[in-house]
């Protein structure tokens, strides 16, 4: 019996102990940003009351997360809506047949607004193929920029002018030469969207381009040595020596156009009058209601959280992708 | 009988900003099948590219390079190398590393199976068959080397070259792989040029060493044969005349004949030197 009293409280003791470094660890992990979210609230809040626009007061915290409620609401009425029309469609188009067996039956969709999670959905698409087809260019053309000097010298200053060039600059061009080219009967992409999705990969397509190369040509020259006595093939050559060796650097460039892309997709639909969240926030200005002001705040919080979990989804991809599971990867 | 390599009249010139730089001058050297040279020399006296010149990673300006009645054109695996800082790829297994080289040097001779087991043969001899899973960035410098080395070995090439195979490691370990080398070479008995900065090093595994002078336009000063019988063990040597004759003799070429001035001024001491040497 003693000896059983004995060993519970050397349990409870190693469970104190543990339990005060479990604490300990959630306070510096958990403290501190707590912190700094509160006093960000709090100057918020203050600094709201003190604004005064056209519109009314500056939306302050409270203001603006009921706005979510408020859109999620919104958007539930708008799909009760949308299933109804479908609903009554259908039932239309019974009588119709019912009274004309000829009758050819035209099935219309819905052309009621674009609520907030659609837009959002709308953006994560487009940013996401913009992006996919910048990689499919990018990093192909990186990695031929980082093998071959004279390639380089020959891309380089194109590279370093298209470089700088503000998506806002691209938009007119894009959108003309969409246009123009891309004319079909049956589109199977929305013309908006492939002016978006071309946008962005103009803008994004570089840093992968420049990093890619970059990690391509400082490859170890003892590496590069390996691979010349083993005579490997150019493609061996690529996929055993140049590709692990550059990874991490084709990483790097991919996070960097990612944010890059995301910043440019909302630019670019604001100003064409793209579906998406640009859009979103361009039509609340225009609309100039009490709400806007909230709802805009609204949308650039979720703008913001979106971008920063693109950037995390990237930094688990490279994580999974990099061989180097010491190093650390931030 | 002809020799297996025989390099003829090598000379090195690279271009610089300020003229014609000649590294080598007339180097000629004839290697036999199974004998060990060391070339040994201070540093900067290319040896390093006498060496790349052998393995095809540079080009002679004049002369040239026969490997088995072939003229050396470029790097090719039947000239392996072991480099100075090991080289292994960092995001493959001492098992991977070996892989690709055997892959691609039996991928259509020998079967899966048959270069599975030769991988590991070759592990085994350099004793790295206990970390074949281990990453070069999980083992020790002496081991990685080893990893190297057993690299180059499963290439079966017909001269290895090694390039400060163990500079960078530390004595005892150095110690450690000159043995193991020993003992690998007694087995396989490959042709092998090493280029090495230690006299112990040098006269203990060599049939012969070649001694080069001072560059600029560096070529072969003396070569010294060394008859030491093998087995050859360090400790029994340390006491033996012969043994530290020979040793002598390549410090006096070192430390005498080609004592290194390091010039305060780059430009009269190291004409003093060539002028020296004739």
């Amino acid at each position: 019996m003693a000896i059983g009293i004995v060993e519970n409280k050397q349990i409870l003791v190693s469970m104190i102990s543990s339990l005060k470094t479990v604490l300990s660890l959630l306070m510096k992990q958990a403290l501190m940003p707590m912190i700094g979210a509160l006093a960000f609230l709090l100057l918020w809040s203050i600094a709201a009351q003190n604004i005064d626009t056209s519109l009314g007061k500056f939306p302050g915290p409270s203001a603006v997360f009921q706005q979510f409620g408020l859109l999620y609401q919104e958007h539930v009425r708008e799909g009760e809506k949308e299933a109804a029309f479908f609903v009554r469609q259908k039932q239309r188009n019974e009588q119709r047949l019912a009274q004309d067996p000829e009758y050819v039956v035209k099935i219309r969709s819905y052309t009621g607004k674009n609520t907030f999670p659609q837009q959002i959905l709308t953006s994560l698409v487009t940013v996401m193929s913009g992006f996919l087809l910048a990689v499919v260019i990018a990093i192909p053309l990186g990695i031929s920029i980082g093998l071959s000097k004279s390639l380089s010298r020959a891309i380089n200053p194109i590279i370093q002018v298209f470089k700088p060039v503000s998506p806002l600059a691209w938009l007119p061009l894009v959108t003309m030469v969409v246009s123009a080219l891309y004319v079909t009967p049956e589109p199977m992409f929305d013309k908006a969207f492939v002016t978006s999705l071309v946008t962005v990969t103009l803008c994004c397509i570089w840093p992968m381009v420049i990093n890619t190369s970059i990690g391509v040509a400082t490859i170890d020259t003892d590496l590069v040595n390996v691979s010349r006595v083993l005579q490997l093939s150019a493609l061996t050559h690529v996929r055993k020596i140049v590709l692990p060796a550059a990874v991490p650097m084709i990483f790097t460039g991919m996070r960097l156009s990612l944010g890059i892309a995301w910043m440019v997709l909302i630019a670019a639909e604001m100003l064409a009058q793209n579906p998406g969240l640009g859009k979103f926030v361009w039509d609340e200005y225009q609309n100039g209601s009490a709400e806007s002001l909230s709802r805009i705040l609204a949308s650039v919080l979720v703008i913001g959280l979106i971008g920063f979990l693109l950037d995390q989804g990237m930094l688990q991809l490279q994580r999974m992708f990099s061989w180097d599971k010491t190093s650390e990867i931030r | 009988m002809d020799s297996l390599l025989n390099i003829s009249q090598v000379d090195m010139v690279f271009p610089t900003a300020k003229g014609d730089f000649t590294a080598l001058k007339n180097v000629d050297l004839k290697v036999n099948k199974g004998e060990f040279v060391s070339l040994i020399g201070h540093s900067g006296c290319g040896k390093s590219t006498v060496l790349n010149i052998v393995a095809g990673l540079c080009q002679a300006t004049t002369g040239g390079v026969i490997l088995n009645k072939k003229e050396v054109k470029e790097p090719g695996p039947e000239r392996a190398v072991v480099f100075q800082n090991h080289s292994l790829l960092p995001w493959l297994s001492a098992y991977g590393n070996v892989e690709l080289a055997v892959k691609r040097v039996f991928g259509n001779t020998k079967s899966k199976a048959q270069m599975k087991e030769w991988i590991e043969y070759n592990l085994k001899l350099v004793h790295m068959d206990h970390a074949m899973d281990k990453r070069p960035g999980e083992i020790s410098g002496g081991m990685k080397q080893r990893v190297g080395i057993a690299r180059a070995l499963a290439m079966q090439p017909e001269i290895l070259l090694m390039d400060e195979p163990f500079g960078a490691l530390d004595a005892l370990t150095r110690a450690h792989m000159q043995d193991s080398l020993m003992e690998i070479q007694n087995e396989l008995n490959n042709t092998v040029i090493m280029i090495t900065h230690d006299v112990d090093e040098a006269v203990l595994l060599s049939d012969r060493i070649v001694m080069m002078t001072n560059g600029p336009a560096a070529t072969i000063g003396e070569i010294l044969d060394i008859q030491l019988p093998r087995p050859r063990n360090r400790v029994d040597l340390a006491n033996d005349p012969e043994y530290n004759r020979l040793r002598g003799e390549v410090l006096k070429f070192l430390y005498e004949k080609q004592r290194k001035i390091e010039p305060i001024k780059p430009k009269n001491s190291q004409t003093a030197v060539i002028k020296k040497t004739g």
